[in-house]
């Protein structure tokens, strides 16, 4: 390949230029290293005082809604209380049997039965009675805005982008000014959990209504449909499945973020149980309880989607009233019969406090031995990631190198054979993959030797400025460092970079793991069949319950948050890099296998490169979950912007919170759009869609 | 083939006549009509001059006449705007110039009550894609236009399972869309568009999306329940030999515009342009032609020739004419006579969808 300097590798190496020069000079251009204190914008003073001013003024407003919203909350909760366990049981198995069939019954029997069993019936009641008054409230909003969203385009415009952010920044940024607002009460777990809900729902809803095929609405028209029956009796219904698959996303929404605003304290549900048992460090209690969430979770998720995909065929042989509404009927009937037994028997009312099974001290008795005789082995693995990854990417090579970690002193000499080889890295990469590759390289090459910390942030705003623009055009460049200079000028630039550099690494691990599990998956429906339970669980566990495990093992620190990212994030690059693989034009596969392709040729040459579209997706979805669990894994112990929220949170300072969360936010769609445009370019290019 | 009014009882009563309509899609359509008047002298540098625009041109000055008891056929390819103006007759899409003309009223000055109105009591519409509801069961799918007029639900099923019998899906009143084969669908479809008993039926491109041996089965089936109905119909098609088979009258579009209107067979023997002979090219003449569309004037004796009846079709007349060098003469259904079929009439009409000729050395 002639090696011509065309313009495109000119802008690159002019990114590369400015990097090395501005790392040449910081040391005595000191604005270079950190952006001066002076010029930064008191932009959270500011929001303080502008949210002081509204909670004065229109406080009585917000505390009024407060008020109006506890009482369905108390009503809901009053009534699981009163009614006996058993009744309760009952009705979530009809619920359960006439959304999916007998084996959800059996699971929600099992689950439920747990709840009881174990003694923590009444804090689930409690975190379900505000579910059940949150996803009503979420379905009802999210349907209104959806459908004026179809109607308006004008409307979707503005809806659209406000979902995003609504969804980017993390749920714990708005705890605060919801608590500001409305006052410390159940209510804000109510309200953080509708806003935090109700955006799926308004995005299945638009794309439900889109989807209705013109046909049908011409025909719902030419049978003489008048525009209210159109909608109600042709548009919703065609468009009933997508729409209930928002009803599943909003409920699943909706309980993360019952558990998640239980770190307020006060209600005493079954979040609020797992986080004041981790701080205590019970490791038994809180997986018991974590157990709870799970099961909550894994009951309402299997419940909705099978509501969403059940075929409601219709039998022209019941004609009766009772056969048409049997399972009304059931739960009636024997919702009354086992109230009355309640009464009688009083086992079936309330659990007696001697017969609950409590493991947990043999629990936390096993995790201490295995803590105590692994020590050794728990505390290397720590150093290893410690030493050999996280280091140099924080702080370089130049760093991270030093006869204590790597057992040897950093020379010139080492120096210059890094550059070499780098160099001729970069050189054989651009012979074999392309120049972009090359050029990709030696940026990773120079990031690895000075560390992530130690760049200079005009040198990475611009490199990021030029790489949106290169992917997205001159409207994702702007964007980029629009927003970048937002971080920048509201001086949480230091701590972006330290979530960039946690998330970074979860996020290359997770997608390396998670592409090469999905990759043996594809091949094989065996490793298939055994991943996807995982997988489901995982994506339905509230994000709490899975740090539980890695902060019991490996202690607080950046490591086990590291840890928790992953646990999280590689999901979606296993489920993408599956469906990939398993989704490709059958004929092109065909027509490889034909001319003779090895079984590694056709993966690497020919499937590979036609999945990579959708691995991308998965890519994208990596980094989107890795953001989400930042913000959780700074409970235990990150230094970024999730930290930021909760000292924000902690300190009752709403400025600094809802800064830092925005910063997630900004961080979260840059990578997005970055990630999605790269997608798509490379679809255009195979003349193919994910 | 004489006079119109051959098959079906077909008479001279216009249900709907479809005058000067325009549709012009674009930022602003109405600028090149002055009171939706779309009568414009030379229609074609009209459409050029829009085009040159940025606006769309759907349909350009399209005219044409539906009998009451007639199919009327439009044929055309992808883009020539003719699923565009079926929809302009149901005012699915608002024509931007023109009239239509049901009953002898103007449907385009129609309100909206009285459009819903006449949508629920005059017309049915198939679909190509079938347009069914796929929460509902078929039984209830066909029932779907009575249910929106408030009619109960004993009279609905009643009403239903009427056409459900006319369709022959007998048996599978309570299957939803997606059980059922394309073909199945698209009875219920067709059902569902006879449930109100309608005046005028919309065909859009019905049988498109089925397999060519469903597709003939479901023509024959067509025609059937037309024999029965004697319906006002519409019916599009992108496919020639199809619009043959069915029309009593057709019409080609090409660009938004009517390129030809006639019976089949006119447009077969006078093809207006080669726009029209092309489709001509695949069409299986001897079958198409009837004894009377090659008859000659008699020029001298017709004592003692072979008589024959006019609608017979020229395919089961070559093995005669192939051993009567004179021919044979042709008979109207009254017994007049109407001419003189010979061997060379035959290779006359023949020679007429002729495009490539041969150049022949004299």
């Amino acid at each position: 390949m002639p090696f011509t300097l065309d313009r495109r590798l000119f802008h690159w190496f002019g990114v590369i230029a400015v990097t090395l020069i501005s790392l040449a000079v910081q040391d005595d251009v000191t604005w270079l290293k950190t952006y001066p204190e002076a010029l930064v914008i008191p932009l959270s003073e500011w929001l303080n005082i502008f949210m002081n001013w509204t909670v004065e003024v229109f406080g009585w407003f917000f505390r009024g809604i407060a008020w109006l919203l506890e009482w369905p909350v108390k009503g809901v909760q009053w009534i699981l209380h009163t009614l006996p366990w058993s009744v309760t049981i009952f009705l979530s198995c009809v619920v359960a049997y006439a959304a999916s069939g007998w084996r959800l019954m059996a699971f929600t029997f099992a689950a439920t039965i747990y709840m009881v069993v174990f003694g923590y019936w009444d804090e689930s009641m409690n975190s379900v009675s505000l579910v059940a008054i949150s996803v009503p409230m979420a379905i009802t909003v999210g349907f209104a805005f959806g459908v004026w969203g179809f109607y308006s385009d004008r409307a979707e415009r503005i809806i659209m982008p406000s979902l995003d952010l609504l969804q980017t920044v993390p749920a714990f940024a708005y705890l605060l000014p919801i608590l500001l607002l409305f006052g410390f009460g159940t209510t804000v777990g109510l309200i953080a959990s509708l806003l935090y809900s109700f955006p799926p729902m308004v995005r299945n809803t638009i794309v439900g209504l889109r989807g209705v095929s013109v046909e049908v609405v011409e025909s719902g028209l030419m049978s003489g449909a008048t525009p209210t029956q159109l909608f109600w009796q042709v548009r919703v219904p065609t468009a009933s499945k997508q729409i209930l698959l928002g009803v599943n996303q909003a409920t699943m929404a909706s309980l993360s973020m019952v558990i998640v605003a239980s770190i307020i304290g006060g209600t005493a549900d079954i979040g609020w149980e797992v986080l004041s048992t981790m701080r205590k460090a019970q490791f038994g209690e809180s997986i018991l309880a974590g157990i709870v969430i799970a099961l909550i979770a894994m009951i309402l998720d299997r419940v909705t989607a099978g509501l969403a995909v059940r075929n409601d065929d219709y039998d022209p042989e019941a004609r009766t009233l009772i056969q048409r509404h049997r399972y009304w009927v059931i739960a009636g009937v024997g919702a009354v019969v086992i109230f009355l037994l309640a009464q009688v028997i009083s086992i079936l009312n309330d659990w007696p406090r001697g017969m609950e099974i409590n493991p947990a001290r043999g629990m936390n008795d096993a995790l201490t031995y295995v803590i105590v005789n692994f020590r050794e082995e728990i505390e290397t693995i720590k150093k290893i990631a410690f030493f050999f990854i996280m280091l140099p990417t924080k702080i370089g090579l130049q760093n991270a190198v030093s006869p204590y970690t790597w057992g040897f002193e950093l020379t010139l000499v080492h120096t210059v054979g890094y550059t070499m080889l780098m160099i001729a890295a970069a050189g054989w990469a651009t012979l074999r993959w392309g120049k972009e590759i090359g050029i990709a390289v030696l940026l990773v090459a120079i990031f690895a030797y000075f560390g992530l910390t130690n760049m200079p942030w005009p040198a990475l705003v611009l490199l990021c400025t030029v790489g949106g623009w290169k992917l997205g055009g001159p409207g994702l460049g702007v964007g980029t460092f629009l927003g970048l200079m937002f971080l920048v000028i509201t001086g949480v630039w230091p701590q972006a970079i330290l979530s960039v550099y946690v998330c970074g690494i979860a996020v290359v691990i997770s997608f390396l793991f998670g592409t090469s599990v999905g990759i043996w998956a594809a091949h094989n429906d065996r490793v298939s069949a055994f991943v996807r339970p995982i997988n489901d669980t995982l994506q339905t566990m509230p994000l709490f319950v899975i740090l539980i495990p890695f902060v019991m093992i490996f202690k607080i620190g950046e490591f086990t948050a590291l840890l928790a990212i992953i646990a999280y994030a590689f999901v979606p690059a296993i489920r993408y890099a599956e469906h990939g693989l398993r989704n490709l034009p059958g004929d092109v596969l065909e027509a490889a296998t034909a001319m003779g392709c090895t079984t590694r040729q056709l993966l690497w040459q020919v499937k590979m490169p036609l999945a990579l579209p959708v691995m991308m997706l998965g890519l994208n979805q990596t980094i989107m979950y890795g953001i989400a669990m930042l913000v959780i894994a700074a409970l235990v112990g990150t230094n970024g912007l999730g930290q930021r929220v909760y000292i924000g949170l902690g300190d009752g300072d709403f400025g600094i919170g809802i800064i830092a969360g925005l910063g997630m936010a900004i961080i979260a769609m840059i990578a997005d759009r970055m990630t999605q445009a790269w997608s798509k370019k490379r679809q255009e290019a195979l003349g193919i869609s994910a | 083939m004489g006079a119109e009014g051959k098959k079906n009882g077909l008479t001279d009563d216009i249900k709907l006549s479809c005058r000067n309509v325009w549709k012009v899609y674009g930022d602003n359509p109405d600028q090149f009509f002055t009171n939706r008047q779309g009568d414009i002298g030379d229609q074609a540098s009209h459409a050029r001059s829009i085009r040159e625009t940025d606006h769309i041109v759907a349909a350009a000055d399209v005219s044409f006449d539906v009998h009451v008891g007639e199919i009327f056929v439009i044929m055309g390819l992808s883009g020539s705007g003719k699923s565009t103006i079926v929809r302009c007759l149901s005012r699915l899409v608002e024509p931007t110039a023109g009239e239509i003309i049901l009953d002898g009223e103007d449907l385009l000055k129609a309100s909206d009550t009285e459009l819903i109105d006449i949508r629920r009591h005059k017309m049915g519409m198939v679909f190509q894609s079938f347009g069914l509801l796929p929460h509902l069961n078929v039984i209830d799918n066909i029932a779907f236009p009575l249910k929106l007029q408030g009619i109960g639900e004993a009279e609905r099923r009643e009403r239903a399972e009427r056409v459900i019998d006319l369709v022959g899906l007998q048996g599978r009143e309570s299957s939803f869309p997606r059980q059922l084969s394309g073909g199945q669908q698209q009875r219920v479809g067709i059902a569902r568009s006879l449930a109100v008993g309608p005046e005028l039926w919309f065909l859009d491109e019905p049988f498109s999306a089925l397999d060519p041996l469903i597709r003939r089965q479901m023509q024959d089936e067509f025609l059937r329940i037309q024999q029965m109905l004697h319906k006002s119909i519409v019916f599009i098609t992108h496919d020639f030999l199809e619009a043959l088979r069915i029309a009593d009258r057709m019409a080609i579009m090409r660009d938004g515009a009517v390129v030809q209107i006639g019976r089949p067979v006119d447009l077969i023997m006078n093809p207006a342009d080669d726009y029209v002979r092309d489709f001509t090219q695949d069409v299986p003449w001897e079958r198409i032609l009837t004894a009377a569309d090659i008859a000659e004037p008699t020029t001298g004796s017709i004592e003692g020739m072979g008589r024959i009846s006019g609608d017979t079709s020229v395919e089961a007349l070559l093995p005669y004419m192939a051993s009567h060098e004179a021919g044979v003469v042709v008979e109207s259904g009254d017994g007049s006579v109407l001419g003189v079929a010979t061997a060379h009439g035959v290779v006359s009409a023949l020679a007429s969808g002729v495009i490539e000729q041969a150049t022949v050395q004299e």
